[in-house]
């Protein structure tokens, strides 16, 4: 099993509906957040491009997080899925300067939070938040190691690009161009 | 032209617009960690070559501050968690590919030597100590008769511990100012640095200050040859860590970092040490304090900068 998401670039509107669906589902405290929408503009007038990015923790398979904690609070769940134990950490920072993507941010509470492809939800056989929010949706969730998963099919047919490939995380996070 | 633009709002205090998770606890801890780990080195090295008359300031004297120095540092470190009622899951898990979980077992190991070196030199300073109870005479006792093993062991631990320091930050990738394996050999140089400034400031023997200030000079030499090729490196290396390097030529940190650490902390006061060894007077204090201020100018300025740079995408 290897959990996955993909976003259509081409698709997103960038609402921000996924950012809200997200904190609404997990209880995440006011002004913080696990997941963003980036817009990028490319090029010079008037040929421009643009790219709209939902964006949250990448899930690497080689997840420099889950190397650098001392504790084994930041681990491995199912599906590759990479979660905090809140009892294990220790909010000492390790992991949120070790992830290229800033996807970590210490909880009010100390322990250190991030996304968590709402595992809760997944192993209910439901989507992500975010992914069952998005109102065009341009976002497929779904098992890598399963073929006939939406996630494996989109990447099959769509061109695609992970976020700095160079920096040898294994994101997980795939995004449509 | 490329315009990258969070439109959700993303405010994660601490990581926008900049990561700025470690303040002034790490520095400190690093810095304090650096000295107690120069200071040791020097007092088992000279213990195991039998040294200790000649040079009682770094084999009995100095090594007295360090319990007080990594308990400091050691404090440093627990302020800077944000989870602290948590703290003991530190010591419940040896993981090796995590520099903080090593260094974690390593201060655990090396700070109760400290503890039983400077209890073993008390003495020296107060000659009419007494332990008190019988079982502290008997383990003192035990303590003497495996002196030497002792200082083995605190020998390798320094040493471990002063490029853990480094290596701390040099462990994450995401960072390309700290992504150098050269901050490691250059953490524990420094602190061996400081722990001999250390000792030229506690001296009062003009051949133990002379030894110490010739280790020190070749101690700058190696750190200046190993910033040089720090910068080298990163110049000669992919994108993110040439604008890493950018940093300290010519951006926000060019200034704190070739003023402060460079000049005052490195070549001044190897200046000052080379008079003092061709015999002008030089008042001691000033060289040994500058590579203090150096010292601890490095940590703060490499870990603020460090924070400041990331990969783009």
């Amino acid at each position: 099993m290897r959990y996955a998401m993909a976003i259509d670039t081409k698709k997103c509107v960038g609402c921000s509906d996924c950012v809200v669906a997200c904190q609404t589902e997990n209880n995440v405290p006011i002004g913080y957040c696990r997941d963003w929408v980036v817009e990028v503009t490319d090029g010079t007038y008037p040929q421009l491009e643009l790219e709209n990015r939902s964006e949250r923790c990448n899930h690497c398979n080689n997840a420099p997080c889950v190397r650098c904690c001392p504790t084994g609070a930041s681990h491995f769940s199912d599906g590759g899925i990479v979660l905090v134990k809140e009892k294990r950490c220790i909010g000492c920072g390790a992991c949120i300067a070790s992830c290229p993507y800033d996807a970590r941010f210490p909880h009010p509470n100390g322990y250190v939070d991030k996304c968590t492809f709402c595992i809760h939800r997944v192993k209910n056989g439901l989507n992500p938040a975010c992914v069952e929010a998005c109102p065009t949706k341009c976002m497929y969730f779904g098992d890598l190691d399963d073929p006939k998963s939406d996630v494996s099919i989109v990447l099959k047919t769509r061109k695609w690009k992970t976020l700095i490939p160079e920096a040898g995380t294994g994101p997980e996070l795939y995004f449509l161009i | 032209m490329k315009e990258e633009i969070i439109v959700s709002g993303r405010m994660n205090p601490l990581i926008d617009p900049q990561l700025h998770i470690w303040h002034w606890q790490i520095p400190l801890y690093l810095f304090l960690g650096g000295l107690a780990a120069g200071i040791l080195f020097f007092a088992a090295l000279y213990y195991i070559l039998n040294k200790e008359d000649i040079y009682p300031t770094a084999v009995r004297f100095a090594p007295i501050f360090v319990p007080v120095i990594l308990v400091i540092g050691l404090l440093a470190l627990f302020i800077d968690l944000n989870h602290k009622p948590y703290f003991w899951q530190l010591y419940t898990t040896i993981r090796l590919e995590s520099p903080m979980s090593w260094g974690a077992w390593t201060l655990m190991a090396i700070t109760p030597l400290s503890f039983i070196w400077a209890a073993l030199h008390i003495k020296h300073i107060f000659p009419t100590w007494d332990w008190k109870f019988s079982w502290l005479k008997n383990f003192e006792a035990f303590c003497l008769k495996h002196k030497l093993n002792i200082a083995w062991i605190m020998l390798v631990f320094a040493v471990i511990l002063g490029i853990y320091t480094g290596v701390l930050f040099s462990a994450f990738n995401a960072r390309p100012l700290w992504n150098t394996s050269i901050l490691g050999p250059l953490f524990l140089v420094s602190g061996l640095s400081t722990g001999a400034a250390t000792i030229i400031l506690m001296s009062r023997s003009y051949e133990e200050r002379k030894l110490f200030a010739r280790i020190d000079l070749i101690l700058i030499g190696i750190e200046l040859f190993l910033i040089v090729h720090m910068f080298m490196g990163f110049l000669a290396s992919h994108q993110v860590q040439i604008d890493a390097a950018k940093l300290f030529l010519g951006g926000p940190y060019t200034a704190p970092f070739w003023i402060f650490v460079v000049t005052l902390g490195l070549i001044v006061p190897a200046i000052l040490e080379i008079l003092e060894l061709r015999k002008y007077k030089v008042p001691v204090i000033f060289p040994a304090i500058l590579v203090l201020f150096g010292g601890i100018m490095m940590r703060f300025i490499i870990a603020y900068a460090g924070q400041a740079s990331r990969w783009l995408y």
